[in-house]
This record gives C-alpha cells, sequence and structure tokens, in this order.
C-alpha cells in the first residue's frame, strides 16, 4: 500500500494515545512529563504530514515554534519538579494533595 | 516495481513502527519501572520520529528535532532525574482502576479519531507533494512572514530562563 497523509496520521494519532495513556496511568511525576512531550510529538508529526501532503510551509513553521516553546516549558516544569521535591521529598502525583478537598 | 519506488514506504513502516514500539516502552515498560528507562526510550522515539521527518522532506526540523529534543531537553531530564534519586518510586504499583479508566478512554479515543481518519479520508485528492522543508526555505519564511512570532518566541526563551533561574533558588518564598 502507498504511504500517504492517512499512514501519517494514523502514527500520529496512536502515539498522542499512548501519550495520554502515560498521562492517566502513570504516577510519576517525571514519566508524565515524558508522556507529555510524546503527546507534544505526535501533534508535530501531524502538522509536519500536513504541511507535505498540502505543499504548505506554514505547517513546519509551526512545528519550529511548539518545539522551541516546548523546550522552554521542560525547562520550566522541571524546576518546579525540583522545587517541589525539595519541599515535600517526592515527585510522586499521590504524595501532592494539599490542595484536594 | 524499482526499488528507489518503494524503499520510502519500507522505511517509512520501520520508523513508525519503531516510534510506536519505543512510545509503548516509554510509558508502560513491563521489565523496569525506572524514569532513567523511559527516558532511553523516548531518545529511540525521538530519533525515529526524526526519520519519519526525513522522510516528509521536513530536513531542518529533523535536525533540530534531534538537537533539541533529544540533545538538550532529554539530557535535561537525565540529569533532574539524577538530582532527584528516585529509587523508592520503582515499588509501588499501578492501581487497577486508574489502568482500567485510562485503557478505556485511550482506546475510545484513538478508536474515534481513527474512524474519522477513515470516513474522511483527508489525503484523498491530494496533488503530489513537492514541497522541501530545508533550511533555506524554512529560513525564509521565518524571517519575511514569521518575523514577530520569531521575536516574540525569543522573548518567552528569556522568561522561561528568568523563571528557571528563580525557582531553582535555594530559599523560594
Amino acid at each position: 500500500m502507498h504511504v500517504g497523509l492517512e499512514q501519517y496520521l494514523t502514527v500520529s494519532f496512536l502515539l498522542f494515545a499512548l501519550g495520554l495513556l502515560g498521562v492517566i496511568m502513570r504516577r510519576n511525576l517525571l514519566v508524565i512529563y515524558m508522556s507529555l512531550e510524546l503527546m507534544l510529538n505526535a501533534a508535530n508529526l501531524a502538522l509536519v504530514s500536513f504541511s507535505r501532503f498540502n505543499n504548505n510551509l506554514n505547517g513546519q513553521i509551526l512545528v519550529f515554534f511548539i518545539i522551541t516553546v516546548a523546550a522552554a516549558e521542560v525547562a520550566v516544569g522541571l524546576a518546579l519538579i525540583v522545587a517541589l521535591y525539595r519541599k515535600r521529598q517526592s515527585a510522586h502525583v499521590e504524595d501532592l494533595t494539599s490542595m484536594k478537598l | 516495481m524499482a526499488l528507489t519506488d518503494i524503499l520510502p514506504d519500507i522505511l517509512f513502516y520501520g520508523f513508525a513502527a519503531l516510534t510506536l514500539l519505543c512510545g509503548v516502552l516509554v510509558v508502560a515498560n513491563p521489565f523496569s519501572r525506572s524514569p532513567v528507562t523511559s527516558a532511553m526510550f523516548l531518545v529511540l522515539t525521538i530519533i525515529s520520529m526524526a526519520g519519519l521527518f526525513v522522510l516528509l522532506h521536513a530536513f531542518f526540523l529533523a535536525a533540530v528535532q534531534i538537537i533539541v529534543y533529544a540533545g538538550a531537553v532529554i539530557v535535561l531530564f537525565l540529569f533532574v532525574i539524577m538530582l532527584l534519586d528516585l529509587k523508592e518510586e520503582q515499588r509501588r504499583k499501578i492501581k487497577l482502576f486508574g489502568l482500567v479508566g485510562g485503557l478505556v478512554s485511550v482506546g475510545a479515543i484513538a478508536a474515534i479519531s481513527l474512524k474519522a481518519l477513515k470516513a474522511t479520508q483527508p489525503g484523498a485528492n491530494l496533488p503530489a507533494p513537492q514541497i522541501e522543508g530545508g533550511t533555506a526555505a524554512l529560513g525564509r519564511l521565518l524571517f519575511t512572514q514569521y518575523v514577530l512570532p520569531f521575536e516574540v518566541v525569543s522573548i518567552l526563551l528569556l522568561v522561561a530562563m528568568v523563571g528557571v533561574i528563580l525557582l531553582s533558588k535555594k530559599d523560594l518564598k
């Protein structure tokens, strides 16, 4: 079967579902963060394949910006996790329940 | 059919399978619960995804993907993992309710999106792809049409840097 837009989008959807599963299922903050990265990458793949098959470079520019913002987001998020770990001695979401009713 | 016609398709299936396999191992590795293993498989996922970008003729983005993600982001992840020294995290087990609920909802979302893809067929009547995402083409677009977002992103990076320095100070108020 010839590889077209559908095949790339299928991979992107499956990768996004995997990332979502990781965010729901895992309880370690760092692994949840990695799953978020997986979801961002899935969106990037969808954008690049749309860009390629629609003969339009704007999608790739958007991916460029997403990668930049994701790098900034990882830096801030990991700094937050380190600050949280200093206060609570845990990077486990079930130990971080001070805002629970 | 000549080999040069069918080679991109073979490479696509190879890279796609590698991406998804390593993605599964990031999220749910049956052999190890350690975050270091997840980070290593995330590197493999990102590298095989850069292969997919090359197959889509997005050469600049493939390079950026490897340099920024595999080079910088994962190193940052590993650095934080080593810093936190998460040993006792490995012993906790995954809750059954979370596992079943997560699997059902994620499966439903994946099924809906794949069904929508099959129903709409977005790639059916498209012309043959011919754009090349090389550095020159992307750079020209970035510094003409998208010059304002480009500058805004530089401010965002500065703000993120200041925020990280503030967050990692010893006495956080």
